[in-house]
């Protein structure tokens, strides 16, 4: 029996991450092939039924610390490490996201355990998992196993899936003292919404913003060329950050997760962080005035040019072809 | 008090990254240089000395890497620190995240520093655990990917972007962050700096020097083990338009959006 | 139309705006012993030289303060700009460094075969017997990025300070004597302005300042018409762009090619070749270099070699391999008569490139300026010994005039004015010169600045290859392949005329290896006699031929430009 920990993030109302549903099912899915359960570890005071519909996506058991804190890894790495260390769990599986890497990675000082992240698949071989970790801009895709138990794997945003198979968990409660170190940050605000609230998750067709518009100011060519197709207009995390655009509008690691009829990426480099938001795009179009930037490994089209020349021109002719 | 900024020697983003089919580890040959992502840490380190909030007596680099490191290390010190740390040592070579991150907890721990900062990832590795890693070691609090720090009454602020938008938090000393490039805009090293910064001091130390035992390093002390590579799986190659007429692009992006129906 | 000559349109740049005292506040300043300007093949041999004389002299050593030697170079890292052939003589690395063995020296290989071809658009034809300029046995090949990098870690280690990321932006000098540089400044906007991260320049002031900042010398220039230094004859330039090829077959000789893709014609002036040398077992370099006096504006060398790859000869050569590595740079081809006309002021000296110390005939350069850094820093210590406060460096003109330098370079004096009358008749006439070792023809051909050609809208242009994007690319995708690192929102370091005709934005448009200038679309094609020019700075791989060509490549900030590591 070698049994597979999930992290099973929730927002301030108890709304499961759909990141972590999905790590529940894979690990659903491994530990079946390798003859063990998946669990998952729940903090804060989460109902008994809100713990167990985890079962639903997998999990056969859910362990609560009810007097641990949500949204931040340090506490969670107590719990986990509590859990791994008393039950018989010989994995940790995180859905991606930046807490699953804190947590990750505190996990592995802690158990002097291998660590494995941006991980897109897991597979089974000879009773224990190999990760496929993309590496170097995802250039090459390196095939990591564990030389040792717990191993600890981090997957990459989307990377599972969250299947539905029915079914309810045992909820265990857990008690857990936390160290001292961990109690000694504390979160003063979580989620802050910063910006106008927009939405871009609805959108057919999004015009995305990045380093490469050069200013605030590069977005109102967006904003006109998004108008022109009736889309919407979204960013990449650097300019969020930078304040070119709202954080309602980002996509990737830390954003949204969208999956338009047309992503058109204007000056958007392509980095991991963002391609994971908006790889699913059924059309990916990038202006890049690099033609290196990662973003054209994955793009239907990409067109390499100064986009403050292409962009303008562009949107006259959709308006003129639209009439 | 005193900060600790990790460095790493990376390759230069100019330099085309590749690994060795016989190692399994990274071709560290071409042109190095100071990690980018650090140099937002040292910047970070620099803006707390000089905000005065808290009184600094002293910022010291500290890297773990072959001996062509010291390079990042005069980088950083003329990007501002006042002395380095090199933790140098065959042993340490094909050390995973796991045995690297023991390894710098070491060293640090050596330094006693009250704050530890570092890039939230490295350009070659892309791992972006090694602080939350280093903190648990050190028993330290510890954020990731912050974006602002204010230092108030002994404590810092941090606020970074997590998974429902911005979060603050407020962490005591010592404390170990990893800093995003949204923190700040480096500053260029003067030339007195750059010149000034061979006669900083720099200690070489060796695994023993801070108590790592054979074993716990290196890949013997590594926990995961690289079995394989394989390109990614091949996707259907998109089409490339280089744009030398404009006009002429805008009719072709217009015609493939319209085969679409996309507009 | 009325032809006209780039030279008609000077670009807005004074000297005397990068000449002056300095500004800092005496206590400011930073004092060095020697400064070398250019962490070159000159600049580092300089450098090592002088540490190797100076360890026999501590008192001298004791003067020159805490850093006897600074060597301040614009790259990211000492070779980062530099780009050859390069096919060395090894005279210099054996008197550099005479007890390290040439298993250690940074060189790919010995030449022991070498072979010269005539080009027609469909054959090769091999030239024998070979003209004597281009026998290279003896030689070793060599890449300048590497041998930067060698240099530079050897003057390092031997308590060199180099200063990389560096560009020394302005000679400082008072009551004509040259004190040192002024370093330039780092972040600001595009429009000059400083930004958050701004930090200022400072002034290195130096008992000796060496310049060796290579072809089209910022400052060197500005000191030749400061100290009125110009040689008999401008100088003048040709442009290389040359690529490194991963190959599945090794070469095993070194070639140089004529003739095609460069036009025979005389009318337009396109004098030059190319050079293919083995880079040991999976690697070879693949150049072109042409002459900058050519009249037809829409003559491009990037687009000409990649036309040239396509040559069925040069295919073979690199077929199923990859290219790794491009960069382009000038190559000053003025010779004998372009060098200053002295090579020291009180101060200061000037050495390499920057000086046209090149032999353009036998496409030799490197091994010239590094003797004369190390005869810059012979003359520095014998000056200095004498006297701390001596500013008399006329001996490095006296070391250099009876130098092989001189000789070699005098020999070929007229060699490259023959070209001028086409390529058969030019190449009769050169090889009688080789052969009477520049007696014949005798006196002294005069030379026009490369500016001064009238440009024709030509068409050159046509006959150029649509990239594959395997044997033959564009040159944006190579400007990336460089590890240009330019900053977007820079300011701009190239000084042109901006609005101009047709004939002369073309001219700029074609000649860029890096795509810097664009005539807007609009312009294009509407006829207009006079057109505006685009300047894309963050492009420009510092090759210098802009100035050859009318305009005025200034530095950018340190650290910019490309980052070759095996050009």
């Amino acid at each position: 029996m070698a049994g597979i920990l999930v992290y099973a993030l929730h927002d301030d109302e108890g709304n499961f991450n759909k990141n972590s549903l999905g790590a529940i099912s894979e690990a659903a899915k491994l530990a079946g092939e390798v003859g063990g359960e998946a669990a998952a570890l729940v903090v804060g005071d989460i109902a008994d039924d809100a713990c167990a519909s985890l079962g639903n996506f997998g999990a056969a058991k859910v362990y609560r610390a009810k007097s641990v804190p949500e949204g931040l890894a340090q506490p969670i790495v107590d719990a986990m490490a509590k859990v791994i260390q008393e039950n018989d769990i010989s994995y940790a599986l995180f859905g991606g996201g930046l807490l699953g890497f804190e947590i990750g990675a505190g996990l592995t000082a802690r158990l002097n355990a291998g660590v494995t992240m941006e991980v897109t698949a897991v597979k089974v071989q000879d009773g224990k998992l190999v990760v496929e970790r993309p590496i170097l801009q995802d250039s090459e895709i390196a095939d990591v196993g564990y030389v040792s138990e717990p191993g600890i794997i981090i997957g990459r945003l989307n990377a599972f899936d969250a299947n539905e198979s029915g079914g309810s968990a045992e909820v265990v409660d857990v008690d857990v003292e936390m160290s001292e170190w961990s109690t000694k940050a504390k979160l003063v605000q979580r989620g802050e919404q910063r910006g106008a609230d927009v939405n871009i998750e609805d959108a057919d067709i999004l015009v995305g913003g990045g380093r490469g518009l050069g200013a605030k100011e590069g977005f109102e060519l967006c904003e006109q060329l998004a108008d022109s197709m009736g889309g919407a207009v979204a960013a990449t995390r650097a300019v969020v950050d930078a304040g070119w655009y709202p954080y309602a509008a980002q996509i990737g690691q830390t954003g949204k997760t969208v999956a338009p009829k047309l992503y058109l990426a204007a000056g958007v480099s392509g980095a991991i962080q963002h391609k994971v938001g908006m790889q699913n795009s059924e059309n990916i179009l990038a202006i890049n005035k690099d033609p290196n930037a990662p973003i054209f490994e994955f793009s239907d089209l990409g067109v390499v040019g100064d986009l403050h020349k292409i962009v303008p021109k562009l949107t006259e002719a959709i308006k003129a072809k639209k009439g | 008090m005193k900060i600790c900024v990790l460095v790493k020697e990376v390759p230069d983003a100019a330099v085309q990254k590749r690994i060795d089919p016989n190692t399994m580890r990274l071709d560290r040959g071409g042109e190095k240089n100071l990690n980018p992502f650090d140099t937002h840490a040292l910047e970070a380190a620099m803006q707390i000395k000089e905000g005065g909030a808290i009184p600094v007596e002293e910022v010291v680099a500290v890297t773990m890497g072959p001996s062509s490191a010291v390079r990042a290390l005069h980088k950083a010190v003329a990007l501002g620190a006042d002395r380095s740390v090199h933790l140098a040592d065959d042993a340490l070579a094909g050390s995973d995240v796991c045995a690297t991150g023991f390894a710098l907890a070491k060293v640090l721990e050596s330094e006693r520093p009250d704050l530890v900062l570092l890039g939230q990832q490295s350009d070659d590795g892309e791992c972006y655990t090694i602080g939350a890693v280093v903190a648990d070691h050190l028993k330290m609090p510890s954020l990731t990917q912050v974006i602002q720090i204010d230092v108030t009454d002994g404590k810092l602020r941090c606020e970074r972007q997590a998974e429902y938008g911005y979060d603050t938090v407020e962490i005591e000393l010592p404390a170990v962050i990893s800093v995003g490039d949204a923190i700040n805009e480096p500053r260029y090293p003067s030339l007195k700096a750059i010149m000034g910064a061979k006669k900083k001091p720099l200690d070489s130390k060796a695994t023993g020097d801070v108590g790592i035992e054979a074993g716990q390093v290196g890949e013997g002390g590594s926990k995961t083990k690289v079995l394989g590579l394989n390109p990614p799986p091949a996707k259907e190659a998109g089409e490339i338009i280089e744009d030398e007429d404009t006009n002429e692009t805008v009719e072709k992006i217009v015609a493939w959006l319209d085969e679409r129906k996309l507009i | 139309m009325p032809a006209v000559a780039p030279a008609e349109f000077p670009p807005p740049f004074d000297s005397n705006d990068v000449i002056g005292p300095p500004t800092d506040a005496p206590e400011d300043r930073i004092e060095v012993g020697v400064a070398i300007v250019g962490g070159g093949p000159a600049g580092l041999a300089c450098a090592n030289k002088l540490l190797q004389l100076l360890e026999d002299e501590p008192e001298l050593t004791e003067k020159l303060g805490e850093v006897p030697v600074a060597v301040i170079e614009k790259g990211k890292v000492a070779g980062a700009h530099l780009l050859s052939g390069a096919n060395m003589k090894p005279s210099a690395m054996e008197e550099l460094f005479p007890d390290l063995p040439k298993e250690e020296w940074p060189v790919y290989q010995e030449v022991t075969k070498d072979a010269v071809y005539l080009l027609t658009s469909k054959a090769a034809l091999p030239l024998k017997p070979m003209p004597p300029n281009f026998k290279n046995h003896g030689n070793y090949v060599t890449s300048v990025s590497k041998l930067g990098r060698f240099l530079g870690e050897k003057a390092e280690e031997a308590g060199a300070y180099i200063l990389s990321e560096t560009a020394a932006t302005k000679l400082l000098v008072e009551d004509r004597i040259v004190k040192g540089v002024r370093s330039g400044d780092r972040g600001r906007g595009k429009e000059g302005e400083e930004l958050a991260n701004f930090e200022p320049g400072s002034d290195v002031v130096a008992k000796a300042t060496v310049l060796a900042e290579g072809t089209v010398g910022h400052l060197t220039y500005a000191a030749y018409d400061y100290f009125d230094m110009h040689g008999a004859d401008p100088m003048r330039w040709e442009l290389g762009v040359k690529e490194v090829w991963e190959v599945k077959e090794p070469l095993d000789r070194v070639i140089h090619t004529m003739g095609w893709p460069l036009r025979k014609s005389p009318r337009f002036n396109e004098f030059g070749g190319s050079f293919i040398y083995p880079m040991g077992e999976d690697k070879i370099c693949i150049g072109l270099v042409a002459g900058l006096d050519y009249t037809d504006a829409t003559f491009s060398v990037h687009d000409a070699l990649q036309l040239m790859k396509t040559h069925p000869f040069i295919k073979k050569l690199i077929d199923g391999g990859k290219r790794v590595a491009w960069g382009a740079k000038t190559i000053p081809s003025g010779g004998y008569f372009s060098m200053p006309k002295r090579l020291a002021v009180p101060g200061m000296m000037v050495a390499g490139d920057a000086a046209s110390m090149v032999n353009v005939p036998t496409l030799k350069g490197v091994h010239y300026a590094m003797h004369a850094g190390m005869y810059a820093a012979e003359t520095i210590v014998e000056s200095l010994k004498q006297d701390i406060d001596s500013v008399n460096f006329e001996a490095y003109d006296e070391k250099v005039r009876n130098s092989l330098i001189e000789k070699e370079i005098k020999q070929s004096r007229n060699m490259r004015q023959p070209f001028s009358k086409g390529f058969f008749m030019g190449g009769a006439i050169v090889s009688a010169m080789t052969v009477t070792k520049g007696a014949f023809p005798g006196g002294h051909w005069s030379q026009e600045h490369d500016a001064e050609n009238e440009m024709e809208l030509g068409k050159a242009g046509d006959m150029y290859v649509k990239p594959d994007n395997e044997l033959t690319f564009n040159k944006l995708d190579s400007v990336f392949l460089s590890g240009n690192a330019t900053r977007d929102d820079a300011p701009n370091h190239v000084r042109i005329q901006t609005h101009v005709p047709r004939e002369i934005a073309q001219t700029w448009v074609s000649m860029c290896p890096a795509q810097v200038y664009e005539i807007p679309e609009d312009q294009l094609e509407n006829g207009a006699a006079e057109v505006d020019v685009h300047v894309t700075a963050s492009n420009c791989v510092q090759c210098g031929a802009i100035t050859a060509k009318g305009g005025r490549l200034t530095l950018p900030e340190g650290g910019d430009g490309p980052l070759y590591q095996e050009t």
